[in-house]
């Protein structure tokens, strides 16, 4: 408005009814931006999510190069190197930069109480080979290969976790044991989210006594004390099962117990949705209950069933973690990281070699970092708000 | 009131019922009857069997009849205190069981006023200073709880105590007192060693619960009431402790029952790493012997105690929360 126009300058431009509903780029952006856009940048605000997202990332992206990454494999025994320390890193040797390297050990077998003793050997430097050709392996079992990111020095050996009583390198283990713990909460959360998307959706949608009837059993459900329950059932699978289907079983029986919540969540929901105008609307213009569920309900609380599954992952994988350290769980040569931890169930191995309970750290890491990523996705989730 | 105790005493029933047949379906599951488990066991280890004592357990245990009748069978004795004939033991499990279901309630009961000693004024502190550094740090302080499994973290404990101190924390009381009659001497040093267990049971729930009480107590704190009687003048102390915490009181007792589940689980793991002499480490014994009896009548229980449980706080929300009390008894 240049200076000389007065207050009460009045355009001759025709009145434009729509002028006050006018928008700016970025509110139009925001108001225009589908509900899943809003989601992200709505998640991209909350840091320690992200955070948590990049870690999750890194975890499962490890699992599909778990024999590059390992400097070992799986099952690669060194017999002189039973339950060896774990080699701190250096990086200068008598002040001089060499690079990553570990010192080698010196082994003695202590022959009054019989405990094997390893002291650094100051002389013995082995430097680290990156990218590197090391022990065979068939990578996804398709394609042979010896390629590693590092393995030790030629005729030296790197343990950087320790090793364990059969002198297995404990961080190749736990890198291939994130295959399995990781995978477990993926597919018994896929069974559980089916199993209450269905009967949650029943329940809300039906109502009345199918509804009634499915509570009280969701009820019964809950007031089992879980872990006694799983162990139980997972005390009575066969013991001729093959390794593989003990897996497949644990995972069952930790997604039966597991989808009673999300059930009650997609119920109460439905709930609430299915007296929305559109729905009725729908129904009226003949739509089949199938149909409506499927396109007109579901879209509606896709976003809230997915954030509270991520938190419910952490739930099963602590459970199979806990049934495998008890020894009720999986079985070697599956190798998770409860079968690792089942080696220092012993306090007596814990106190002598407790760096067999180094698989601890990831598995906390990654229940954190579910429970913080599933918070702030749950945050988003409602981008209105 | 009366009416609505009945309803809830009364719908407590089929629940039970339900668990009862999923705990005999479990121990019916594994291939063959137990006794031929157990003949077959016996006669791997080269001794005779006893054909009289064979028949008489068969015909006790109901076990020549169809699955109905010895899931009758089983149902009845258990209301009669007869749990069933542990075949590890050679004994009724209900002489094998002894006191560890005794003492599995008391680490129960003990955790839960641990958690509710803990999670309350951590929970109040955090509704209260929201957003603060002291906020954050308690929750972060929860969600590693939340995080951290019972089982690692007896562990770690266990650890550290051999490592600091040269001790063992494993157990539930002194070796001599194993085995004897409860006296006081016996219960303070059941006490003495009680606290680890408990704490180290009662983190996650702990902090699950104060994620719980925080979340509450903010919604009660945006409430208009609260403004009001801030406006009026009333001191913030006086005004938390007198109407909002009264609310949360109520969800500490409601509480119990997302609590409790927890607990018991978490109980069961941690007793088999620390030792205790509770039904822990020998369910899970029981479980992988496969002496079904014995592992069942351990499930068996640890639901009911759920059941109950749940029920007690229940009940006990409904004396003190009258709108509750009120709804039970509209009918009028």
């Amino acid at each position: 408005m240049s200076p000389r126009q007065l207050a009460h300058f009045v355009t001759d431009e025709p009145f434009d009814t729509a002028q006050i509903e006018k928008m700016d780029a970025a509110q139009e952006r925001y108001f225009l931006a589908s509900q899943w856009q809003l989601m992200w940048w709505k998640l991209k605000r909350h840091k320690v999510a992200v955070i948590s997202a990049a870690i999750l990332l890194l975890f499962y992206g490890s699992t599909l190069l778990s024999e590059v990454l390992a400097p070992y494999n799986l099952h690669s025994r060194h017999t002189d190197y039973i339950y060896a320390p774990p080699q701190p890193l250096h990086l200068f040797h008598e002040g001089r930069f060499i690079g990553p390297f570990v010192y080698g050990w010196n082994y003695r077998l202590n022959m009054q109480n019989l405990k094997r003793e390893y002291t650094p050997n100051r002389q013995d430097v082995q430097p680290l080979r990156f990218f590197c050709r090391g022990d065979r392996y068939t990578f996804w079992g398709l394609v042979e290969s010896d390629l590693h990111v590092f393995c030790p020095a030629e005729r030296g050996q790197v343990f950087l976790l320790g090793t364990d009583r059969l002198g297995r390198d404990m961080l190749s283990r736990i890198i291939y044991g994130a295959r399995i713990s990781l995978t477990i909460g993926l597919l018994g959360l896929t069974i559980s989210f089916a199993l209450g998307l269905v009967i949650g959706g029943i329940a809300g949608y039906y109502g009345g006594l199918t509804d009634i009837v499915i509570q009280r059993i969701i009820e019964m459900f809950r007031s089992f004390p879980e872990l006694p329950l799983w162990m139980a059932l997972s005390a009575i699978l066969p013991v001729n099962w093959s390794p593989i289907l003990v897996f497949f079983g644990i995972t069952m029986i930790l997604a039966l117990l597991d989808w009673t919540s999300l059930a009650r969540a997609v119920r109460s929901k439905l709930l609430s949705l299915r007296e929305e105008d559109y729905c009725i609307a729908a129904e009226l213009m003949g739509a089949r209950p199938r149909r409506v569920i499927a396109r007109h309900l579901l879209p509606g609380f896709m976003s809230h069933m997915i954030a509270s599954a991520t938190l419910s992952i952490p739930a099963m994988v602590l459970g199979e973690t806990a049934l495998s350290f008890l020894g009720l769980g999986l079985r070697p040569p599956v190798t998770s990281w409860g079968v690792l931890l089942n080696e220092a169930q012993n306090i007596n191995v814990v106190a002598l070699y407790p760096w067999l309970m180094l698989p601890v750290l990831p598995v906390i890491i990654l229940i954190l970092a579910f429970n913080f990523f599933g918070d702030g996705l749950r945050d988003a989730a409602d981008p209105y708000k | 009131m009366l009416h609505y105790i009945i309803k809830r005493v009364l719908l407590m029933i089929p629940t039970l019922l339900v668990i009862s047949m999923v705990t005999f379906a479990i121990i019916q599951a594994p291939p063959g009857d137990y006794l031929e488990s157990y003949i077959a066991e016996l006669e791997s280890q080269g001794e005779s069997v006893d054909k009289d004592k064979i028949a008489f357990l068969r015909q006790q245990y109901g076990l020549d009849k169809p699955l109905v009748q010895q899931y009758v069978h089983w149902l009845g004795g258990i209301l009669q205190g007869d749990f069933g004939y542990s075949f590890e033991f050679d004994m009724p499990v209900s002489k094998v069981v002894g006191n560890r279901m005794q003492l599995t309630v008391l680490v129960s009961v003990a955790t839960i006023f641990f958690t509710w000693l803990i999670a309350f004024p951590i929970g109040i502190y955090s509704a209260t200073h929201q957003y603060s550094w002291g906020d954050y740090g308690l929750t972060f302080l929860g969600f590693l709880g939340l995080a951290t499994p019972n089982f690692l973290l007896a562990l770690v404990m266990l650890y550290f105590a051999n490592v600091y101190f040269g001790t063992s924390i494993g157990g539930l009381m002194a070796e001599q007192y194993i085995g004897q009659p409860w006296s006081w001497d016996k219960l303070s040093s059941v006490l003495q060693h009680l606290w680890i267990p408990v704490v180290v049971i009662g983190t996650s729930g702990t902090a699950g619960m104060i994620r719980r009480l925080r979340a509450n107590l903010l919604d009660e704190l945006q409430k208009q009431y609260v403004i009001t009687a801030r406006a009026k003048g009333l001191p913030r102390a006086k005004l938390i402790l007198k109407y909002p915490l009264r609310l949360a009181l109520n969800f500490f007792i409601a509480d119990i029952g997302a609590v409790l589940p927890s607990i018991i689980s978490g109980a069961e793991i941690t007793a088999v790493v620390l030792s205790l002499p509770t039904t822990g480490p020998m369910m899970l014994n029981a479980l992988q012997s496969q002496d079904m009896y014995l592992a069942g009548s351990f499930l068996m229980f640890l639901s009911t105690l759920t059941v109950v449980g749940v029920l007690v706080s229940d009940l006990a929300l409904t004396l003190l929360d009258p709108r509750i009390r009120l709804q039970g008894g509209h009918q009028r």
